[in-house]
């Protein structure tokens, strides 16, 4: 018996070696927050999303003038002091209107992107470990449907079906989600192959357990900046549906909205267009940038991501 | 068409040490400190030493290997001689002289010259350095275009002429085919006449023969001594392998931590190493001729560019002093050599012991898994082809029969392609068997595993060749073991912690690791992490896929030993793999012997492995290279690999150096049984065993 104490004190000698005791390292999202700070532009962008979100979240309270209050003694003034960024060809205050413009588009893109996301990523890991025939079709079909132009397959719908923020969460999030399996399943091949779901399977564990425990941790990464993108996008959607008249419903502002019903007006009213459609501009930016950023952070190579 | 070596069996050159070849050093390193600049996170920055001081001079002719564990310096080294830094790094101090020009003083255009002209680079992987989409014909026009003053014309004939150099067969059509439609092996040969084209004075080879199987790593061995030889080339060579050094090198040089720490002529360092570490390393490589376990090394070596005082070896060194901790030691001469340790020279003079550890004893038990004619294909046959009635396609792995007992270990030893993942992704269910039967106990394992029961599903587990990859590197180790202990028992919470707490320390790791990621563990201590993670289910058969060929040799010891005294404490049954038939005569009481799919030869590893009968068998063992100074492989048929098994007759025919004729072409041959082996051949075992000692 002396023997296997011996081996017993060499390898417990082994797992006792300096070479990984220490200090533990700070955690990942210590470090990719570090990362982050060290680049300007990923700090002015977040500052900017941050203010818009703040802005949207009290708007209500915030606001000098009634947004829906119409002044006709008041109509297409510029700029002053009462009135920041002038009144809009009904009298109502640009300023009031632009502060609240965003809460709708906010909300239901937020939501719609956390739809897409949702069946999106799901849909694509699940289709990346399975694999096979079943994957082949399904790719073809988002293949077919992202090749719809989507603009007019949204209008379609909501045409039919008909136009509230639930329809539109829906649909927005229905649609931007089939982009979403791409991207997931692209990102979930790069793991499939190894062992360590080699090592699940052969435990027995279910394809949903594999899908949640094993390949969603690893793939969070892309799809965190990808959701990030597509809430750009979708905030872009929207508005075009908006200023087409198939978003928000007037009186609620909305930059989309303001931007259609101004646009008559330009060369006398610049301001009523100027401000919403600079507001709309800075917050995808500023999205945009913060994705960038954070992909960088995360150590994600944007070039090599799939599309 | 078989190449044949003309110097077969051990020639007077090599390992004549350092008195035989030329005096004047063709390359010399002089105090040489390599590193980088750290950038800590307040802003300040520390200069961390990759290489740490290092001096050596390479003379001309002369075959110098460089040897260590991972991570120790030894490429960074090799590439330091090219004049190439990693990306960031610099040279904190020394040089690096070819001739009189120090070569990180050259500018560039200087050094890309001198780089494939007069110092060429052999890279580890040949597949991935050669371009996939150009014909090699081009690949070797543009190496001569940039290394040879040949006018255009000639580069053809020139091309021919270093593929015939490098006994490549063929090499008119070789120059029309693509990388991609060579062996391994082959694709060596070609990144070796690359290598070639600029005549250089010094190939600097990196690994080489990593990952080609043991025939094949046997035969550019041979190549590479022959070119020596023949062309007077000076060679460093970089390996993990102190076999293929052994083989090849006339003087070895030892690196540790960046440093240099023995340096002598390969004899000298494989019989009587000096310095403790080397002393280590030698003792834990498996040998064929032991019956025992390698002892084992204790610990990992430093992190790159860890910063200590004091010797780099301390933390792991049996002879360690309170100065050690201190005194970092010189290199000094002792004889011929160059150690660097503090301990007195009459002590570093001590004969080298290795003393094995005792394999722990185990009881062998009632059958457990027995494979009765088992048949795996990975292309199934569509509907379509069975109804035009097309034969199906021949089987990748065919009429297997195994059995294992309880507490045994029974290897699958073979070549790559040979078809032993296979064999066992069929037994864990991945890939169902297209025929026969595999069962464990009397309960059928032919089912894919998502139809097996839980318990089966329990019994049945599987440790994987890479910790890398096998462990999910989002996951704690408490999360990574909570997996099987939730699917197989329930456990939750804190129940399920304290339960991965006592798997752990089964591995003997502290509870500490726990909440660790894999990231933060060393790559032995990852396998064993992966190992706690297979005994979670209490299973009583483990499949065992190379599970040390990750590891470094000193690690792989400590693996080999737990493995066995973990089968010694539970009974379990090791299915193993391993292409290192050293690590195989260490862990396996039984051997199987495949060849493209198809059982050759089976029997108890003692028998086996003294007297290999079956031709394939006795090719395998007489290629396997040993860290001896005076063992010389024996090389039987070239080292073509097959892609596809044959459709008829034995699977060894195309290869086999005592083939009979166009029985061997057209009949299986059947089992013959003799003195509790059994072997598939058609020449008669009792004639076999008379040829095997001519």
């Amino acid at each position: 018996m002396t023997d296997s104490a011996a081996i017993e004190n060499t390898a417990l000698a082994a797992s006792q070696s300096q070479s990984t005791q220490g200090r533990t390292p700070q955690k990942r999202s210590v470090q990719v927050w570090r990362s982050m700070r060290r680049s300007p532009a990923a700090m002015i962008a977040l500052s900017i999303l941050a203010l818009h979100l703040i802005i949207a979240l009290l708007a209500p309270w915030i606001s000098p003038w009634d947004w829906t209050l119409q002044n006709g003694y008041n109509m297409l003034q510029p700029p002053s002091a009462a009135h920041w960024f002038g009144t809009d060809n009904m009298g109502r205050d640009v300023f009031s209107r632009t502060l609240m413009g965003g809460r709708e588009a906010l909300k239901v893109t937020l939501l719609g992107t956390l739809l897409a996301m949702l069946w999106g990523s799901l849909t694509g890991i699940t289709l990346g470990l399975l694999g096979g025939r079943i994957d082949e079709w399904v790719m073809r079909a988002v293949d077919a449907l992202l090749a719809i132009p989507w603009l007019l397959f949204l209008l379609l719908i909501i045409s039919t079906i008909g136009q509230s923020g639930l329809t539109l969460v829906l649909t927005l999030g229905f649609f931007y989600g089939i982009a979403v399996i791409r991207v997931a399943r692209g990102a979930t091949l790069d793991f499939v192959a190894r062992d360590f779901v080699m090592a699940a399977r052969v435990r027995g564990e279910s394809n949903w357990t594999i899908v949640r425990q094993e390949l969603l941790p690893n793939v969070l990464d892309s799809l965190l900046v990808e959701g990030a993108m597509r809430w750009a996008w979708m905030l872009l959607a929207f508005s075009s549906l908006s200023f087409l008249g198939f978003g928000v419903v007037p009186p609620t502002p909305d930059w989309g909205l303001m931007i259609a019903d101004t646009r008559g007006i330009m060369s006398i009213a610049p301001w009523a267009t100027l401000f919403p459609a600079l507001a709309l501009s800075s917050l995808i930016i500023s999205i945009n940038l913060s994705a960038d950023a954070f992909g960088k952070a995360m150590g994600l190579d944007r070039a090599k991501a799939p599309v | 068409m078989n190449t044949v070596y003309t110097n077969i069996g051990h020639t007077s050159t090599g390992h004549t040490g350092t008195g035989a070849v030329n005096n004047a050093p063709v390359l010399r390193v002089e105090n040489l400190s390599l590193g980088y600049t750290r950038h800590h996170t307040d802003g300040r920055t520390s200069k961390v030493a990759v290489l740490r001081d290092v001096s050596l001079q390479i003379h001309k002719g002369e075959v110098i290997g460089l040897v260590g564990e991972s991570g120790c310096g030894k490429s960074t080294l090799a590439l330091a001689l090219l004049g190439f830094l990693r990306g960031g790094g610099e040279v904190l101090g020394g040089k690096v002289r070819y001739g009189k020009t120090s070569l990180f003083d050259l500018p560039d255009a200087d050094l890309a010259a001198l780089r494939g002209g007069d110092i060429a680079l052999i890279p580890q992987n040949a597949g991935q350095s050669l371009t996939p989409t150009m014909k090699l014909g081009a690949q070797l026009a543009e190496a001569l275009k940039l290394h040879s003053d040949l006018p255009q014309g000639q580069y053809r004939a020139r091309a021919i002429e270093l593929l015939t150099l490098v006994r490549l067969p063929s090499p008119e059509q070789l120059l029309e085919r693509y990388p991609h439609q060579l062996s391994g092996g082959q694709q060596q040969r070609v990144a070796i006449a690359m290598a070639l084209a600029g005549e250089p004075d010094v190939l600097l080879l990196d690994e080489p023969t990593t990952g080609l199987d043991v025939t094949t790593q046997a035969h550019i061995l041979e190549l590479l001594r022959e070119l020596r030889q023949r062309l007077g080339t000076t060679m460093v060579f970089v390996s993990h392998d102190l076999g293929v050094i052994a083989r090849i090198s006339d003087r070895i040089a030892v690196m540790y931590a960046g440093e240099l720490i023995e340096l002598g002529s390969c004899a000298e360092i494989l019989r009587s190493p000096a310095h403790p570490y080397t002393r280590g390393l030698l003792a834990a490589i498996p040998r064929l001729a032991s019956g025992m376990l390698p002892a084992a090394l204790p610990g990992y070596p430093p992190a790159v560019g860890a910063r200590h005082q004091g010797c780099a070896f301390a933390a792991r060194c049996s002879h360690v002093s309170p100065d050690c901790q201190e005194r970092t030691p010189d290199q000094t001469a002792l004889g011929t050599r160059q150690v660097r340790c503090n301990l007195p020279a009459p002590q570093l003079r001590q004969p080298l012991q290795l003393e094995g550890v005792p394999v722990p004893e185990v009881t062998v038990g009632e059958p457990l898994l027995s494979l009765d004619q088992v048949a795996v294909s990975y292309q199934q046959q569509s509907l379509w082809q069975k109804l035009r009635g097309q034969p199906e396609s021949t089987a990748t792995v065919d009429g297997i029969e195994l059995s294992l007992k309880r507490g045994e270990t029974l290897a699958l030893v073979g070549e790559s392609g040979s078809g032993k993942s296979t064999i066992m992704r069929s037994i864990c269910g991945i890939n169902p068997p297209r025929r026969g039967h595999i069962q464990l106990d009397d309960q059928p394992l032919n089912l894919p595993v998502e139809k097996r029961d839980a318990v089966l599903k329990r019994r049945v587990q599987m440790i994987f060749q890479n910790p890398d990859a096998s462990l999910n590197p989002r996951h704690t180790i408490a999360e990574i073991l909570a997996q099987p202990l939730k699917l197989y028992f329930g456990l939750t919470g804190a129940a399920c912690r304290a339960k991965a707490a006592e798997l752990l320390a089964q591995v003997r790791l502290g509870e500490h690791y726990l909440d660790r990621l894999p990231a933060q563990l060393s790559g032995g201590e990852k396998q064993r992490v992966a190992i706690a993670r297979t005994f979670a289910g209490e299973p009583d058969l483990i499949l065992c896929d190379e599970v040390t060929s990750a590891l470094d040799v000193s690690v792989q010891a400590a693996v080999l030993q737990l493995l066995k005294q973990l089968q010694a404490e539970r009974g379990v049954a090791y299915l193993f793999i391993a292409h290192d038939l050293a690590v195989v005569q260490a862990i396996a009481d039984r051997v199987a012997v495949l060849y493209q799919g198809r059982l050759c030869e089976e029997g108890e590893t003692r028998d086996l492995f003294a007297a290999p009968w079956h031709p394939y068998t006795e090719t395998l063992l007489d290629a396997v290279l040993q860290p001896d100074p005076d063992h010389n492989p024996k090389l039987h048929s070239d080292d073509a690999a097959e892609s596809q098994p044959p459709a008829q007759g034995c699977p060894f025919q195309n290869r086999c150096p005592r083939k009979l004729g166009s029985q061997c072409d057209n009949e299986l041959p059947d089992w013959q049984q003799i003195r509790g082996k059994r072997l598939r051949c058609h020449i008669p075992a009792r004639q076999l065993i008379g040829l095997q000692r001519v």
